[in-house]
Parts: structure tokens; C-alpha cells; sequence
């Protein structure tokens, strides 16, 4: 009934990057573009007021505010292969950049301390927390997130994979899962060892338990570890004991 | 989290230059911690300068047959590097006891030391902390407990130290190598960069104001079996109650440091001149003077049976490093 009145309520699309068209209603009003355009109206003066003009008020009659305090900064780099530059508060974490800014959302919020993983994805090749560190950080970065890992028509074999074995409940760690899983079969391949690996001088072996380790910084509250680590080990072609059965119970 | 300017330094010089200027700067490298504790707000910087360009991301051999790792190289690349691996088992074992793969690919191998304390006080705004609010108390003493420090504590703070990175480069006696703010660059051994808590737990290593870490030396590799033993709560991706690291011989003797327990990693040459009398005379030998809390109290014997598992896993292994 509340979602249903939010739809109706709304007159307009709030946001030119509504994910609307994504759900396959064109012009549809989602409730996440209805919940941004609840938040829009504060976000715009909190973005209408840089920090410069912020000092100036509070100390109209003192001295020349601080010339170096200016809380933004430049930043261009480069998101699914388009580059972007913008200008953001110094604070901004690349999550949110990709979120708020790109309206890539994608890649999930969860806890925004580094501790469950659902905003993994890759920077310059490599898969990180985006929460935890800072957008302005990445000038010239190349950031792949889940929307250029693949698309709902041409997905990429994690994916397929993750939808085969129902790698997930309510999918809200799922876009972190995915990249994890990703670039935890690429660091196997590179060699790079973990907390399992039985002999640091020889490569890691593709096995259950190393996939587990690996996998340890991506929570799933659902509980759907035991088919993401059926879906992982299908597209790394590692033998699952009982995968089969689980598959066609 | 509180506003701040930022600004990207180009070189060593132009980093310390700059926090320099600024009394409240702090560096950034992965921002893994940093970050965590100002959107919490228990760290407030007003200015951060951004040293990940520093080409400080190098592992280097050094004139005596170690290895120089740059500030900035990043905890998988240490953990991963061939010469790490064959040469200083210890190190990489206990970067990938830490943490989780994601946070290893941005945490840097000068800033794992620096990461602060796990203390639910101190991550608390709301609650007394010396550590974060000097002479504001410590609600740890008398509150939750479990997970702290046994032994090197104070009347003001019984925070532990939470790296593992740490434990192995005190097993290998790094040197910590660092510039000042006047550009001098000094050289800082591993046992004497933390500090205990005493009356000031604020004051967390012994780099001055605006002093940049530059890279950490290891002498040449230690002969004997490398080992790293982290016990915790999950079998991934938490914090130790209790780690060994430790370089054994064939002979029983060794070197070993324990992390989890204390304020820094802990290391005496007392306990390891007892290693051959086995775990139990060289565990009661370190934790000497040790005064836990009643929730903690279960570190003492679990150092002594984390250290047993090590020297048993020593004995069956016994491959040379």
C-alpha cells in the first residue's frame, strides 16, 4: 500500500538517472526514485553550499577566511570504460561517488566500514572496498563495477553462474559477491596466496577452501555461502563434492 | 565525518613539507583505518595529504642481503612477493592471517603499523577513552574487556595492538625508516616504535609530529622453520585473541613475538632463552607480571597452548626456511 502511494504521489521523475527504465516500465516511478527525491531537496543545499562560503558567513567581519580551505577537489577517472570528471566534496567515498554521483547503484552500501563487502568492486584491476576509501583519492583510476562486469543482456560467466546455483536470497550482497568472486579466481591465477594456502612456494591451488578464505570478507546475511562457492567453483571448474545433488534438490 | 582540505604530495620531501604547514594533517595511504575512525569521528583531521604517489612501492634488496619495503607497498604484493615468501615466511603468513583480501589489496605495509586499536571504548564517542579524549578515563577497565591487553597495560588504558603484520616484523627485527618534517631521515627499530600506554596512551609510536614512514628494512632472512599462528574468534577475517609468530630451530630454540595480548607485539629475550624448555616455561617467562581482567584472563594459557601448537607444528614440519 505505501509503495503504491509513493508511485502515485510522485508527479515527475526525480531523477534523469532514474533506475526506472531498468525495471522494464519506461517512465515508471521506482521507489528508489522516489526516496531520492525525497532526499534531493536537502542534498541540494547541503551541495549548494561549499566551504569557502561556509567561512565567509560565519566570520563575515574577521579576518580573510583560511584561502586553503576549500573541502572539494577535481577528480577524473574512469567508470566501465567512460571517463568522468567531477568536482566533490573532499569527503566523498568512491561508493558514493559511484552511487550518488554516477547513480551506479550497483554496487551496494552496507555496512560503510569495510566490514561486510557488498561495496566491492574493482579499482585498477584489483577488488576493494569502495567505502573505505576516498573518491579524490583515484585521479586517473580505472573503476569496474558490477553494471560494467555485465549487463542483464550479455552477462558475465560469474553471473550466470551466481543465477544457476542461487547464489543469493535477497541479493543485496550480491554486486560485492560478484566482484569478489571475480577477482578472487584472478588472484588464484596470479598466484597470489592466502591464509590456506598449504606451501607458500608453490602456487595456490584452485580448491574449496581456498575459494572459502578468500571469499571471508563478503558477508551474506541470507546465508547463501555454500551456492556462491558452487558458483565459483563452476566457472573455475573445480569438482564440487555434492554440488549435483544440491543443484537438483 | 568532519570536513577537511586535500591535497596529492609528489615526493617524500613535498609530504612532510606539507604536514608541516598544516597542524592538523594527517598522511593517507589505503585509508583502511583512517577512514574508518573519521566517519566515526574518533579521528578528526583537518587537512589530509594523500601519499600514495610517492613511489614508495618497492621491495627492494639492501646492501646487507635484506629487503627494503617501501611505506606504500600494499599488503597483498608483501604477502605475495617470491622473496617474502621463500625468505621471511613469517611476514607473509601473518599479512594473510589479517583482515580480508579486499582490504589487504589497499592497507599498506607503513600504515598496518600505524592502525590503531580495536578497543570498543575507544571507537565509542560517547563513552571515556584516554586513548581518544586524554584524561577522560578508561571505560575498558571494569567494562568489556575480552579482547584486550594482558600484560605492558596501565592504570589509563589496556588497548592491544591489532595488527599482525606487526608481530612477524618484530620476530625479524625490522627497522623502520622515516623522514621528518626537516626532510632528516632517521631509522627506528621495531621494538622501539610502539609505545606502552603509561599515562600517555594517546601517544602511540615514537614518530614525532609530521614524520612520514618511508619503508621498512628487514635484515637478512633468519634461518629456521617460519611460523605464524593467529587464534580468533572465526577461522577468517578477525581480529587474534591471541597470534605466535615465530622462527624455530631445529633444536627447539627460536625467536617468537605474541600479538593480541598487549599494547605492541610482545617479545622477550628472557622467554626465548627458555623456547627449549618448551612452551610452557617460555610462555610463563614472557607474561611475567602480567595483570588481565577477569574477562581476559584466558590469553595466558592460551599463549602458552598457541605457543605448544607452534613448536609441535615446528617439529613435524621442520623444513628450513
Amino acid at each position: 500500500m505505501d509503495l503504491d502511494t509513493d508511485r502515485t504521489d510522485v508527479a515527475s521523475p526525480p531523477s534523469p538517472t532514474d533506475a526506472a527504465p531498468r525495471d522494464g516500465e519506461p517512465g515508471a516511478i521506482s521507489r528508489r526514485g522516489v526516496l531520492i527525491a525525497g532526499a534531493g531537496a536537502s542534498a541540494a543545499v547541503a551541495a549548494g553550499t561549499p566551504l569557502e562560503s561556509a567561512a565567509q558567513t560565519t566570520s563575515p567581519a574577521g579576518p580573510k577566511p583560511q584561502e586553503n580551505l576549500v573541502a572539494t577537489s577535481r577528480v577524473t577517472l574512469s567508470v566501465n570504460g567512460q571517463p568522468h570528471t567531477l568536482v566533490v566534496d573532499n569527503r566523498t567515498s568512491l561508493l558514493d561517488l559511484l552511487r550518488e554521483h554516477l547513480q551506479l547503484t550497483g554496487t551496494k552500501k552496507g555496512c560503510d566500514h569495510g566490514q561486510c563487502g557488498a561495496c566491492t568492486i574493482h579499482l585498477d584491476g584489483r577488488r576493494v572496498n569502495a567505502c573505505l576509501t576516498l573518491a579524490v583519492m583515484h585521479e586517473g583510476a580505472q573503476v569496474v563495477t558490477i553494471e560494467g562486469l555485465g549487463t542483464p543482456e550479455k552477462m558475465h560467466a560469474m553471473q550466470t553462474a551466481f543465477v544457476r546455483h542461487d547464489g543469493y536470497q535477497c541479493g543485496y550482497c550480491t554486486p560485492g559477491q560478484i566482484c569478489s568472486a571475480v577477482a578472487v579466481l584472478d588472484e588464484i591465477k596470479a598466484g597470489v596466496p592466502s591464509h590456506v594456502t598449504a606451501d607458500l612456494n608453490v602456487r595456490p591451488l584452485l580448491s574449496i577452501d581456498e575459494l572459502r578464505e578468500r571469499m571471508s570478507g563478503n558477508l551474506c546475511r541470507c546465508g547463501a555461502y555454500s551456492n556462491i562457492i558452487d558458483a565459483m567453483a563452476e566457472v573455475a571448474g573445480v569438482p564440487v563434492p555434492g554440488a549435483g545433488d544440491r543443484r537438483s534438490a | 565525518m568532519k570536513p577537511f582540505t586535500f591535497e596529492r604530495a609528489s615526493s617524500p620531501a613535498a609530504a612532510v613539507a606539507a604536514a608541516a604547514k598544516q597542524p592538523g594533517a594527517r598522511f593517507i595511504a589505503g585509508g583502511t583505518n583512517l577512514l574508518d575512525l573519521m566517519k566515526l569521528q574518533v579521528e578528526t583531521p583537518t587537512h589530509l595529504i594523500d601519499v600514495n604517489g610517492l613511489g614508495l612501492d618497492r621491495i627492494e634488496p639492501t646492501t646487507e642481503g635484506g629487503l627494503r619495503i617501501g611505506a606504500m607497498v600494499r599488503n597483498t604484493d608483501l604477502a605475495a612477493d617470491a622473496r617474502v615468501r621463500r625468505d621471511y615466511g613469517v611476514l607473509s603468513r601473518a599479512l594473510l592471517a589479517g583482515a580480508s583480501g579486499q582490504l589487504r589489496n589497499r592497507a599498506t605495509t607503513a600504515g598496518n603499523l600505524l592502525q590503531r586499536t580495536r578497543c570498543p571504548y575507544f571507537y565509542d564517542t560517547d563513552q571515556p577513552c584516554n586513548k581518544r579524549q586524554p584524561g577522560s578515563g578508561c571505560s575498558a577497565i571494569g567494562g568489556i574487556s575480552r579482547p584486550l591487553a594482558v600484560i605492558g597495560v596501565s592504570e589509563a588504558c589496556i588497548a592491544s595492538h591489532p595488527s599482525d603484520m606487526a608481530v612477524a616484523m618484530r620476530v625479524l627485527d625490522a627497522t623502520v625508516e622515516t623522514m621528518r618534517a626537516d626532510g632528516q631521515a632517521r631509522r627506528i627499530p621495531i621494538a622501539d616504535f610502539h609505545r606502552l600506554p603509561g599515562n600517555t596512551p594517546h601517544l602511540e609510536t615514537t614518530l614525532d609530529a609530521g614524520e612520514l614512514i618511508t619503508a621498512v628494512t628487514l635484515p637478512r632472512p633468519v634461518v629456521g622453520t617460519h611460523l605464524y599462528h593467529k587464534v580468533r574468534d572465526r577461522a577468517s577475517y578477525a581480529f587474534a585473541l591471541v597470534s605466535v609468530g615465530a622462527i624455530v630451530q631445529r633444536d627447539g630454540g627460536g625467536r617468537f613475538a605474541v600479538g593480541g595480548v598487549a599494547p605492541k607485539p610482545w617479545r622477550s629475550e628472557a622467554a626465548e632463552r627458555d623456547l627449549r624448555r618448551g612452551a610452557a616455561a617460555a610462555a610463563q617467562t614472557l607474561l611475567a607480571g602480567a595483570t588481565p581482567t577477569a574477562e581476559n584472563a584466558f590469553k595466558l594459557p592460551l599463549v602458552e597452548r598457541t605457543l605448544a601448537a607452534v613448536l609441535a607444528q615446528a617439529k613435524a614440519t621442520g623444513r628450513p626456511a
